[in-house]
């Protein structure tokens, strides 16, 4: 692989720029592979750049029905924070954080990890106390969330309208510093570019159809649409289409899939330095490097499997952007669109094995799985090399929702009494 | 000539003189005419130069004359508050006053220190960032990052809070047609002429599309532009007919469902102080007809980009239309024979026309005939390969495609057309297909999705006479299909002229012997060239959507409208694919940028969510109380009286509940009506508690879960009659209670015969509570009789209550002899008020809600939401007598069966008692059970509620505390910052543990 650098990209100018070599191969697939992924994602794509990295398997492919980092990694507002309430959750999303902050070193790929801080605005009463209560327990077990007061919130956010007399005024905010953003697009190339360095086939246009089982029943490939690939072990990464594919092997996941939108205005000179969240009015900010606003919306209320959201809910989500921030109602929407997210019942992710032997599933990571792209994958590559959970992600399981051994971060945030 | 720009050709255009315009741009003052954008203003002052592009900042002129433009971009600004970036400078048109400012330049737009990054280009090849800024990993945050956010963006957005205001609406109709040129006009007339109920909008301030400066057309024997403009008028005055100017589809979505922008007022000087600024319109359409013309692509090759360079029809219509010449010596680079008719209009206008240069090797038709017969040099197979000048183009390089001598050519501008795309984007939008064309090199519409019908230009309709004739049949039809009496119509249109136009080029030009560093624009705006597309391919980005990111191909403002498809036929070309195999990009809402506050509408500050009142909220405005926002509630939060804060309110209302007596506004708890001969049966489904032998007459405490097990609301609940139950819920729950309840009566319990109602906002509820509280409100009963006897604790009486018809809850939440009095909404202030004048005379109190979670804390009773988080059973809070033990079936039970919901261990509701008997806890604060072990600590439990507790005289709170029930006594802690703070488990009520007050 041609390493990337300051240098290296000097010498290619002055040469027009003819050195450069793909950054990842697009072989025909193999018969067969010791592990399949399915889904090139973020979260797959990672999962075979770790087992290849850490686990010295590099017999790989990951499969992909269209182009790659084109499902949810591509479409995603990209907040990244690890100030999740419960110890699972503390795990799992400090683990990527730590991962985020190495990461465009370790892939040689500059993803842009922007910690630029994530305030999360409380608007009630309850808010206030839920925000305690993370920051409380953040607190404990290391990871950086502290409790800002209107005043602070708008030091750190100048745009911040704390206005006594907006309808839902800010009674303060919780900020982790170490929150931020990273570009998306980067994380899904560095990953492919990376993986596919190690051996790792990326295989493209190549949607799985199937999942053929031996007597054992016994995981022993996948049909594509471009014929039969054997494997000793498959691993499904495909966010909100997981349960069909799965469904292919007999298993019923415990999700559901619903359209969740953003969208992005044009782009500006810096007006906005960090990112703001608002659960109770629903809307998320930031600005990229390039100018743009980008906005997060809710999900829509009805599952289904179309990206195009209705408007209502793109109206819903910049009426609470522009109470907030009065100013960018002179700002204009560039581009709307939607993704496909898979919600579990607790709104915390799967990462296990499940009841078919050499199946194994990432899954359920709803609206927030961006942030934890790198860890996911650490985890998922641990525990399909090892047929056996990385200790970080044991709580989360398939069979919490028949145990009812929850990680409800849902709950945790739950709605005003 | 005038005042109205030097470039201003007398009797040309439609223009009126008289009708002079001032404005400015960049500080310096300009005139135009009324009907003028900015753009033809400027370039009838002769200036070109308008803006720096995004990544090398180079000089950038005008490129088109309306919604596709990429590089015009400026800000208008009203006033401070008023400022608005990147507008267009073809569609703003302008007025008296005009302020604009061009962007992305510093310190002035002739003179851009930014450009610095053109000289340094090559470094910043596609994706350049990809590959540098990571070395120190710090660096990247401090300092590559911030420079990167400087350098880019366009415009400044504004500071101050918007004062204009938007407008919303939202309509029906049988056929919407987007697009006001010959076709959608000629089917709108035709639909209404139907009897169909029509809205027809279109983007620009005048109907007309291409008519505008396709001078040659005649429509009914009439000037094109003039048919169009009676046509439009024909449409206005009828009454089916709802026809919008300045109005843009910018959204296509399900089940016809369209989304409009009208630009009400940003075309006046002075807007009527009550008029919106913009105004969305949410249509729903029986058919829709898009009508949405072409856009002329322009030529790809290098130097494309230097002020002066604009597309051919861009350059018509500021002459056909606006009466301005966009040079003195124009010359010409074509692919499409649209060029040579904009040539010789310029040339009829006494333009000098040095040459025509055409791609083609041998182009054949009427225009080039025509172009020749003028005395227009005309070099066909040739290419231009090159320009010169600074802020200007200045010339043109002129190459045979066969090779031999480069001929260079001055000019002043030079317009270009690479042939004309179809605007497919409203028909993907609504989720059709498109088709390549080989035959014309052309996406076209392919498979519908949705009831609708493209027409004329964006459906591949070249010709004006089939265009008019496919338009008229698509109107009838239209009609047809969504009215049931429709009649036949009988617009007919004569056509006569009209250009027959061909020849299309994709992607870039022959260079020439031009092979060093080339650029050659694909997209103005970000900067992107022929060659970063080239270099994507060679780096493995071989889908279109990889190369369009990585490039940023069509990501700039006019969302790639030029680009698209010369980006597209680039890559196929690298790789060696033909252009449908590699396919398009999606086409996404909205079609143009649309503004914030246009989609906001009305939807700002006290209509944002509108804040619900109770009935008696004037009252509690009066008597002082400041309001907590719950759910979309207002609520009296305490009443503080002079000189007190909070506390000292809360503790004064606290005592004076308990001493006395006090009144609390209790009606925005969620209340439904269940009814019906199996409304008890259902109850008992819904509630873990039994149901079905509740006295009527009685209530009853119930608490509902989810599946799950676990406590998703809870709620007093009474039987009126066997077959009618009065349910109340959290204030938070009564929406999703009522659709929990209705979800299981439509798919679990079908055949239950039970009708549910909301009656929230039917009962105004006002709790009394306290010592005083029976004696307060007797004055007021008829018919019930009050006493402890015939109406104790916990039953519901119907009678009336000053004279109103009531229901009468026997009820406490606060541990004292309460009753909660519903009474008509209506009536509710009336009843407060009365009730008040006679309770405040015996010394009662008005308490809001923080009272009343502290009262309820001191008796251990939970709220769901704040004791409970969806992860808590009743058995964790201490319910479990609230679970039917004979109950084979509810909703919850073999949730609450599950391993880990019966497993040891589980988090359950305790008491705090704080050791040093005065810290009041932080709510949400955590517990563990060692304080001085390391980060990550074991956290055993967390406080969910705590107060000062003026009546227990020290702290109370309540914790979910693993095994809780078993550590009854023992020490835990509570580790704060600076310390932590040692707290016994204690029992979850605080006062009169007996409950003997609640019978009084
Ligand atoms: C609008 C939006 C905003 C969001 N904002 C944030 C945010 O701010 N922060 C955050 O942390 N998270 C956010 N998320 C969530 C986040 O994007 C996802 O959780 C995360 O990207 C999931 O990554 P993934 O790799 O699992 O899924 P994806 O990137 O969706 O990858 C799954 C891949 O599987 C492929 N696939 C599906 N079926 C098949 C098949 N049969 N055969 C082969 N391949 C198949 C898909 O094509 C896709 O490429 C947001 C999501 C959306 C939609």
């Amino acid at each position: 692989m041609r390493r990337y650098s300051g240098f290296a990209l000097v010498r290619e100018a002055m040469r027009g720029h003819k050195g450069w070599g793909q950054q990842w191969s697009s072989p025909e697939p193999k018969k067969e592979y010791d592990v399949i992924i399915v889904g090139a994602g973020g979260h797959g794509l990672a999962t075979a750049y770790y087992l290849a990295k850490e686990h010295g398997i590099t017999n790989i492919a990951v499969l992909e029905k269209g182009w790659l980092g084109g499902g949810n990694t591509g479409r995603n507002t990209t907040i990244i924070r690890s100030n999740y309430l419960y110890d699972e959750s503390a795990g799992l999303y400090d683990h990527a954080v730590k991962l985020w902050e190495n990461l465009s070193q370790d892939l040689n790929y500059n993803v842009m990890y922007s910690p630029r801080g994530v305030m999360m605005l409380a608007h009630n009463v309850h808010d206030v106390q839920v925000f305690k209560r993370h920051i409380h327990a953040n607190r404990l077990n290391g990871v950086d969330n502290e409790w800002l007061t209107p005043e602070a919130a708008k030091e750190y956010c100048p745009p911040l309208n704390i206005s006594q007399s907006a309808r839902y005024p800010v009674m303060g905010a919780a900020l982790q510093r170490r929150g931020g953003t990273a570009r998306h697009d980067a994380v899904a190339w560095g990953y492919a570019r990376a993986a596919s360095d190690r051996g790792v086939h990326v295989i493209q246009n190549c949607e799985v159809t199937g999942v053929r089982r031996g007597g054992n029943g016994q995981v022993t490939g996948v049909e594509t649409s471009r014929g039969f690939i054997g494997a000793k072990k498959v691993g499904v990464v495909a966010a909100g289409h997981t349960s069909v594919i799965m469904e292919m092997a007999d298993v019923r996941m415990p999700l559901e899939s619903f359209p969740l939108q953003a969208l992005v205005s044009e782009p500006v000179k810096p007006c906005f330095p960090c990112v703001v969240m608002s659960n109770t009015v629903h809307a998320y900010i930031s600005q990229s490097d390039k100018g743009e606003l980008v906005i997060g919306a809710g999900t829509d209320q009805y599952t289904s499997y179309s990206q195009t959201g209705g408007l209502h809910i793109i109206q819903h989500t910049l009426d609470a952007i522009c109470e907030m921030f009065p100013m960018f109602t002179r700002m204009k929407m560039l581009r709307s669109w939607g993704g496909i997210v898979d919600v579990t019942p607790d709104r915390s992710p799967i990462i296990a094995k499940t009841p078919v032997s050499g199946l194994y599933v990432n899954c359920g990571w709803g609206t927030g799985g961006f942030k934890a792209t790198p860890g996911s994958g650490h985890v998922f590559a641990h525990t399909i090399a090892n047929d056996n959970p990385h200790r970080i992600n044991t709580a989360y399981t398939i069979e919490r929702f028949n145990s009812g051994r929850l990680i409800d971060e849902a709950a945790a945030a739950a709605v005003a009494h | 000539m005038s005042s109205a720009g030097e470039h201003r050709i007398a009797g040309v255009g439609r223009l009126t003189p008289a009708n002079p315009v001032r404005f400015t741009f960049d500080g310096k003052a300009y005139s135009g005419l009324q009907g003028d954008t900015i753009a033809s203003a400027l370039i009838a002052s002769g200036v070109h130069l308008v803006g720096r592009s995004f990544k090398y900042h180079r000089p950038r002129g005008i490129l088109s004359d309306g919604p596709e433009e990429p590089n015009a971009l400026v800000g208008v600004r009203r006033d401070a508050a008023r400022a608005t970036p990147n507008v267009r400078a073809t569609v703003q048109e302008i007025y008296d006053g005009l302020n604009a400012v061009s962007q992305n330049r510093w310190p002035s737009l002739s003179f851009d220190v930014g450009a610095v990054n053109d000289i340094a280009s090559p470094l910043f090849s596609a994706g350049f960032y990809y590959k540098t800024f990571m070395w120190p990993k710090v660096a990247w945050e401090h300092v590559y990052e911030p420079f990167i956010r400087n350098a880019a963006g366009l415009g400044q957005a504004p500071t101050e809070p918007d004062p204009d205001h938007y407008a919303a609406q939202y309509a029906h109709c049988d056929v919407l047609v987007i697009g006001g040129g010959v076709a959608g006009l000629s089917a709108a007339l035709a639909a209404a002429e139907s009897g169909a109920r029509v809205i027809l909008c279109d983007e620009r301030a005048a109907f007309g599309g291409a008519l505008r400066f396709e001078a040659e057309a005649r429509l009914d024997g009439k000037p094109g532009y003039d048919w169009a403009q009676d046509a439009a008028a024909t449409l206005a005055a009828m009454d089916n007919v709802r026809i919008l100017s300045r109005t843009t589809a910018f959204g296509y979505y399900a089940q016809n469902f369209v989304g409009l922008a009208e630009r009400v007022t940003e075309h006046l000087a002075a807007p009527a102080a009550d008029a919106p600024r913009e105004r969305l319109w949410q249509v729903r359409a029986g058919r829709v007809i898009i009508a949405a013309g072409a856009i002329e692509r322009h030529m790809v090759f290098a130097n494309n980009d230097r002020p002066g360079i604009m597309l051919a029809s861009a350059a018509r219509t500021f002459l056909n239309h606006h009466g301005v010449a966009v040079g003195r010596k124009v010359g010409v680079y074509t692919a499409n024979d649209s060029a040579y008719a904009a040539a010789i209009d310029l040339k009829k206008a006494g333009i000098d026309i040095p040459a025509i240069v055409d791609v083609r090797d041998n182009p054949q038709g009427s225009a080039i005939d025509e172009a020749r017969a003028f005395g227009i040099r005309v070099l066909t197979g040739h290419a231009v390969t090159g320009t010169g000048g600074k802020l200007r183009v200045a010339s043109m390089i002129v190459e045979p495609n066969k090779g031999g001598a480069a001929e260079i050519i001055p000019v002043d501008a030079l317009i270009m057309s690479a042939g004309w795309t179809p605007s497919v984007h409203m028909f993907s939008q609504s989720r059709g297909k498109v088709a390549w064309d080989a035959a014309t090199e052309r996406f076209l519409p392919g498979t519908y999705a949705q009831d609708c019908v493209s027409i004329g230009a964006c459906n591949g309709t070249d010709r004006l006479e089939e265009s008019v004739s496919e338009a008229i049949a698509a109107g009838e039809s239209a009609a047809k299909a969504t009215r049931k009496r429709a009649k036949k119509s009988k617009v007919k249109i004569a056509v006569e002229g009209g250009g027959d136009w061909t020849g299309s080029m994709l992607g870039a030009g022959p260079n020439g012997a031009n092979g060093k560093v080339i650029k050659a624009f694909v997209d103005f705006q970000n900067d992107v060239t022929a060659k970063d597309i080239r270099l994507a391919v060679q780096e493995g980005m071989h889908s279109i959507e990889h190369v369009k990111r990585f490039t940023t191909n069509g990501m700039a403002t006019d969302q790639g409208k030029l680009s698209n498809l010369h980006g597209l036929a680039i890559a196929a070309e690298a790789l060696g694919r033909e252009i449908p195999k590699v396919g398009l990009t999606t086409f996404r809402a909205p079609y143009t940028p649309t503004t914030f506050g246009a989609i906001v509408g009305h939807a700002r500050g006290e209509l944002f969510d509108p804040a619900r009142h109770t009935p008696m909220h004037e009252s509690e405005v009066a008597a002082g109380a400041v309001f907590e926002d719950v759910g979309p509630w207002k609520r009296a939060w305490y009443y503080p009286r002079a000189g007190e804060d909070m506390h000292a309110a809360v503790n004064r209302e606290c005592r004076t509940v308990r001493e006395v007596a006090g009144m609390f506004d209790a009606t925005t708890l969620g209340k439904i009506e269940v009814v019906g001969p199996d409304a008890a049966e259902f109850l008992n489904l819904i509630y873990t508690n039994p149901f079905l032998k509740l006295g009527v007459g009685r209530l009853r405490y119930g608490i509902m879960c989810r599946e799950d097990g676990f406590i998703y609301d809870d709620g007093v609940v009474g039987r009126m009659a066997e077959d009618r139950f009065h349910v109340t819920t959290t204030t938070g729950g009564a929406p999703r209670v009522l659709q929990h309840m209705e979800d299981y009566l439509q798919t679990e319990f079908p055949h239950m015969k039970v009708w549910l109602t909301s009656t929230t906002e039917q009962w105004a509820v006002i709790a009394v509570q306290g010592p005083k509280a029976r004696e307060i409100i007797e004055p007021f009963v008829e018919g019930i009789d009050l006493s402890n006897e015939a109406f104790p604790h916990m039953s519901v009486r119907e009678g009336t209550f000053c004279g109103v018809p009531t229901r009468l809850f026997r009820m406490s939440f606060t541990g004292e002899t309460g009753f909660e009095i519903n009474v008509p909404a209506d009536y509710g202030r009336q009843v407060w008020e009365k009730v008040y004048e006679r309770g405040k005379s015996m010394g009662m109190c008005l308490y809001g809600t923080e009272t009343m979670h502290v009262l309820r804390a001191e008796k251990g009773y939970i709220i769901v939401g704040q004791d409970t988080d969806g992860t808590v059973t009743p058995y964790d809070a201490g319910l479990g007598w609230a679970v039917g033990k004979n109950k084979t079936d509810f909703v919850g039970i073999r949730g609450l069966k599950r391993p880990d919901l019966v497993a040891d261990g589980r988090r359950q509701l305790v008491g705090l008692k704080v050791k040093d008997g005065k810290t009041v806890l932080e709510e949400g604060a955590q517990i563990v059970a060692d304080p001085n072990q390391p980060v990550p600590m074991k956290m055993i439990g967390w406080v969910s509620s705590s107060y000062w507790s003026e009546n227990c005289g020290r702290p109370i709170a309540l914790a979910l505390v693993e095994g809780g029930f078993e550590r009854m006594g023992r020490t835990l802690y509570v580790p704060m910052p600076d310390r932590a703070i040692e707290v016994e488990v204690t029992g979850t009520v605080f006062f009169d543990e007996e409950g003997g007050r609640i019978n009084g």
